[in-house]
């Protein structure tokens, strides 16, 4: 079934980046748990599985031709929405946030699915009418209907932190595709008023505070404001070399938000320094410029649209947590790929890598 | 698709990758750039902050150091007191440990569970108290029970004891909780909320040494505030104890020969400046003000005419009356008025100008020299010396003798008394000094006012001819361990430098006070030990028609100054008793009394056997030597 042409072609280099980040994530993750009561299964060793599952997912995905992707993309995209409606009514129902979706035997997040069908429906509808000279608001007007309807869904569920990211994959497309200076020009004229409106109409008061106490964290300092003060505290008091492994007071006294998920880097800044930040911090720059290598050496615009895209989605992710980690953005709730325990994000990264790999391989099939 | 635009569009993407990847490397080096704010600019916050979050100081409050006499004998010690405590984070059942504790101490369910909700709000592994001072029979009940009441925490804690009950409390003084405010104050750098300092007396003046240094466990807790582990520990260090120079037997009779009289009186060391007593009566519990004062307690001693709260030693400042004698006696002395053998003629008052002033006796002294004077406190000499000498002349010499300024004793407040000059009236009135009013002052009237320590000062001087010392309290500062850290010399303030024929002539009229017939301090007199002294009676308010009016306030006060022996002093004594009327009957007894205990101490006097340890010598109105048998030590030494 696979030609072995494509076995000579993997790239190994990505595959061995990903499980060295991935390794150290374990090992971290062992640490930020230390603390817990004891389970059955040690949250490292629920992770190992976790990524072990990645990659035999990642190598599914690596094995059918990428170009088939743009074909059923469209049915992706619909069924993805129906998912997000469906988990929406359940969640009306249940009178509180919904964002998991369960099917028996496996329980996943349909927004999580919908940073993939985004980049695969973007890909799509951008190879087949490429833009002459630069996008118009004109030509702008399909994708964002496309992007709309799902980020206002999962905004509703509510999940800003996805929401955003989805938007933010989808703009890094657009720019990658290329937009006319007018057309951006026009777009940021429009979103103050709608920065504005959605500020008083759409957002969630606890949505608000966060934003807030990002602004000052000082505000509430033992309440939402304490997750950004206590992370900052772990990360600044880690100093160059980090308090060791074990060692972070921060964490093994458990001063950290959920610090074995969406802080994990925060224990990792606490008790490996500078030095194992900057570390961590080189080998994502090289996994998100290995990606970006990727789409410059494919030979087709859908496959660099749809490596490009998973990129933008791997980036935005490690940007959003690390700057939320060390008091740059507001808390958003976003796992660092691969880093952060947890199986949803696992396998949404490595499905991502997967196709990173399968366009890699198939580069010169054209 | 052509070839072309597909070529055209591969460079134009390719270059737009180039871009993006420099923006993704941009970015990384920003989120690089905080990092390396955070974690190498300002770690040293962060760390501290970190710190903080998890470590925390139990303080541990030291033992204050005791109090001892000159003898070394225990006037102020600690003993244990125990409360009962919960530690919130190892409480299982709340309701049921409250509930328990009711039970087993027999107490307010309701007050217990108050007092739980006021200490919720503090961390987890902080005891809350919700009963103190509980006794020993309690304790083992809370003892035997412990394993079903999971949380519970007996604390021992050392409070003052005071083995001797209101003695000398003036003097000790008080202790109470630190305040807000001196909790940030630097005298009390070091000391933790919730601890005891000295309010008053020697507590507070040496509190330094007393308090001793706090101790503290450093324990970790987490994020919820609970005690994981005891990072480090110091024990708290024992106070230094303080040897007083006080002697507890004399300041126990002096105060039982107060009664419920109210006054002051202090006993000095002629040739030290040592106080061998210090008296202000009536006491106070000073253990009250350190456990639970209630208000029907507060408002007793408040309302007490006698004043119990008011340091009187210290603070109280009388019109010195006839014991001022002495003073302008001196000053005529060295002016060269009189001589021993100078006569005036008393016919009972003495007229100047318009105004008529009386002496104490109407019937008059007839001829009297200064021995006589001083025997019968005849108040037309003074008069007639006080007329000649003028306000600032007096004023002078009484400055000399350490009058009009505080002393320097070393507790808080002391008061300075007041020596009127013609300048002084002036400033304080703008009014000219009449020199009429000078004669009043020559008797201790007028504006003068002496504190006790003043009035044992200048008897001091005049036996010691001329020295005068500070009067200390305390003579060593001793370690926990046993070791004098630092003793105390006597210190010599200044020297009066007058002749010394002054004072004897002076001292001469004293010993005449108390040993002549006639003389007005008889009841002062000691049988084995010549004593000299002089009586006073100062007016509270002005007679009217020679005659008291009202109650006890309107009560002239009573006063004694004496020394002894006469011929090589040791100890001088000065006694105010508040509207004792007067100083020959209700003052000298206790200066007796005090001076007959010191000379029984050195062994001059042999002491009374008594029948019971303890049984004070007031409680009969006889000597207990007399009682068992043992010929009346006075009448046996009487022949000496």
């Amino acid at each position: 079934m696979i030609d072995r042409r494509l076995f000579t072609n993997f790239d190994w280099a990505l595959l061995a980046l990903v499980l060295v980040i991935a390794g150290i994530g374990v090992v971290n993750i062992a640490s930020a748990t230390a603390s817990y009561n004891m389970v059955d299964t040690p949250y490292s060793l629920r992770q190992g599985y976790w990524i072990l599952i990645g990659i035999f997912i990642m190598l599914m995905v690596c094995s059918i031709d990428y170009h088939l992707f743009g074909d059923v993309s469209y049915w992706f995209y619909g069924s993805a929405v129906f998912l997000l409606l469906v988990v929406l009514a359940i969640g009306k129902s249940s009178m509180g946030a919904q964002r998991w979706l369960h099917l028996g035997f496996i329980s996943f997040q349909p927004s999580e699915l919908m940073k993939i069908v985004i980049v695969m429906v973007y890909a799509r509808y951008f190879s087949a009418s490429p833009p002459v000279d630069g996008l118009s608001l004109k030509d702008l007007f399909y994708p964002f209907l496309m992007l709309g309807a799902p980020a206002l869904l999962i905004m509703k569920q509510p999940d800003l932190g996805t929401a955003i990211l989805v938007v933010l994959i989808a703009f890094s497309m657009i720019l990658f595709v290329g937009i006319r200076i007018k057309t951006l020009a026009s777009l940021v004229t429009a979103a103050i008023p709608a920065v504005f409106l959605g500020w008083h109409f759409y957002l969630r008061d606890y949505q608000k505070e966060r934003i807030l106490n990002f602004l000052s964290p000082e505000r509430d300092p033992l309440g939402s404001g304490y997750h950004i003060i206590q992370s900052k505290i772990a990360v600044g008091s880690g100093g160059f070399l980090g308090k060791g492994f074990l060692q972070g007071t921060q964490t093994q006294l458990r001063f950290l938000p959920e610090q074995h998920t969406d802080f994990a880097f925060s224990v990792f800044s606490e008790e490996w320094g500078f030095v194992g930040c900057f570390t961590v911090l080189a080998l994502y720059l090289a996994l998100v410029l290995w990606g970006l290598a990727i789409a410059r050496r494919c030979n087709d615009t859908f496959g660099s649209l749809m490596a490009v895209g998973v990129t933008a989605m791997l980036f935005w992710h490690i940007t959003i947590n690390i700057g939320m980690v060390i008091g740059l953005f507001p808390v958003v709730g976003v796992p660092l790929p691969l880093f952060s325990y947890g199986g949803t994000s696992m396998i949404t990264s490595m499905i991502g890598l997967g196709i990173l790999l399968n366009i890699r391989m198939r580069r010169f099939m054209f | 698709m052509t070839e072309q635009a597909v070529v055209r569009d591969s460079r134009d993407s390719s270059q737009r990758i180039r871009g993006l990847m420099i923006a993704v490397t941009a970015i990384v080096f920003i989120l690089l750039m905080r990092l390396w704010y955070l974690q190498i600019v300002k770690t040293e916050d962060f760390r501290n902050m970190s710190e903080s979050n998890r470590l925390r100081l139990v303080p541990v409050a030291s033992s204050r150091g005791t109090i001892l006499d000159r003898n070394g004998v225990v006037l102020v010690d600690n003993s244990p007191s125990y409360s009962v405590a919960v530690i919130p984070q190892e409480v299982a059942d709340k309701d049921a440990l409250i509930s328990g504790l009711a039970r087993l101490l027999q107490a307010d369910p309701a007050e217990l569970a108050d007092k739980w909700e006021k200490g919720r709000k503090r961390s987890k592994y902080q005891p809350i108290i919700l009963a103190s001072g509980i006794t020993r029979d309690q304790l083992e009940i809370l003892e035997e029970n412990r394993l079903s009441l999971p949380g519970l925490d007996l604390q021992m804690h050392p409070i003052r004891e005071y083995p001797h009950g209101l003695l000398a409390s003036h003097l000790f003084g008080h202790l109470g909780e630190m305040t807000e405010q001196e909790i940030g104050n630097v005298r009390y750098k070091g000391y933790n909320p919730g601890d005891y300092v000295g309010k008053s007396g020697i507590e507070r003046n040496w509190e330094k040494d007393l308090h001793g240094v706090d101790g503290g466990r450093q324990i970790e807790v987490d994020a919820m505030g609970r005690f994981l582990r005891t990072v480090s520990e110091s024990s708290p260090t024992t106070g230094n104890s303080l040897m007083l120079t006080i002697d507890l037997e004399i300041q126990k009779q002096a105060e039982a020969a107060f009664g419920k009289q109210a006054g002051a009186a202090v006993a000095l060391d002629v040739n030290s400046g040592e106080v061998l007593a210090f008296v202000s009566n009536p006491g106070f519990d000073p253990a009250l003000f350190a456990g639970k004062l209630t208000s029907r307690q507060w408002n007793e001693y408040l309302e007490d005419i006698r004043h119990p709260l008011e340091n009187k030693a210290l603070k109280g400042q009388y019109p010195p009356g006839s014991t001022f004698k002495i003073v302008t006696a001196l000053a005529a002395l060295e002016e060269g008025l009189i001589t021993e053998n100078t006569t005036f003629n008393c016919s009972g008052s003495y007229k100047y100008g318009n105004r008529s002033f009386g002496c104490w006796n109407k019937r008059g002294h007839g001829a009297v020299n200064l021995k006589k004077a001083f025997r019968e406190s005849c108040d037309v000499y003074f008069y007639k010396l006080g007329e000649q000498l003028g306000v600032d002349r007096i004023a002078a010499y009484a400055r000399r003798l350490g009058i009009g300024a505080p002393l320097g004793i070393g507790l808080e407040n002391e008061k300075p008394g007041l020596m009127p000059t013609s300048a002084w009236k002036e400033k304080r009135f703008g009014k000219k000094w009449v020199k009429g009013e000078t004669l009043p002052v020559a008797i201790g009237q007028g504006y003068v006012l002496m504190t006790p320590i003043q009035l044992a000062e200048m008897t001091a001087v005049v036996a010691n001819e001329g020295t005068i010392y500070r009067p200390h309290l305390v003579k060593r500062v001793i370690s926990p361990e046993g070791k004098t850290l630092r003793e105390f010399a006597p210190e010599i303030v200044s020297r009066a430098g007058l002749h010394s024929e002054s004072y004897r002539l002076v001292k001469k009229g004293l010993f005449a006070v108390v040993n002549e017939p006639g003389g007005t301090g008889g009841m002062a007199r000691l049988y084995e030990v010549k004593v000299a002294g002089k009586t006073g009676t100062s007016q509270v308010v002005k007679l009217r028609n020679g005659k008291n009016v009202g109650g006890y306030q309107y009560r002239d006060h009573a006063l004694f100054v004496a020394f002894a022996p006469y011929e090589k002093p040791e100890i001088a004594v000065a006694v105010v008793v508040e509207h004792g009327a007067h100083g020959g009957s209700a003052a000298a007894p206790i200066a007796g009394r005090i001076l007959k205990t010191y000379f029984q101490g050195k062994g001059v006097i042999k002491k009374p056997v008594p029948r019971k340890a303890d049984t004070p010598a007031e409680a009969g109105g006889e000597e207990p030597g007399a009682e068992t048998g043992t010929p009346n030590v006075e009448e046996q030494q009487a022949n000496d």
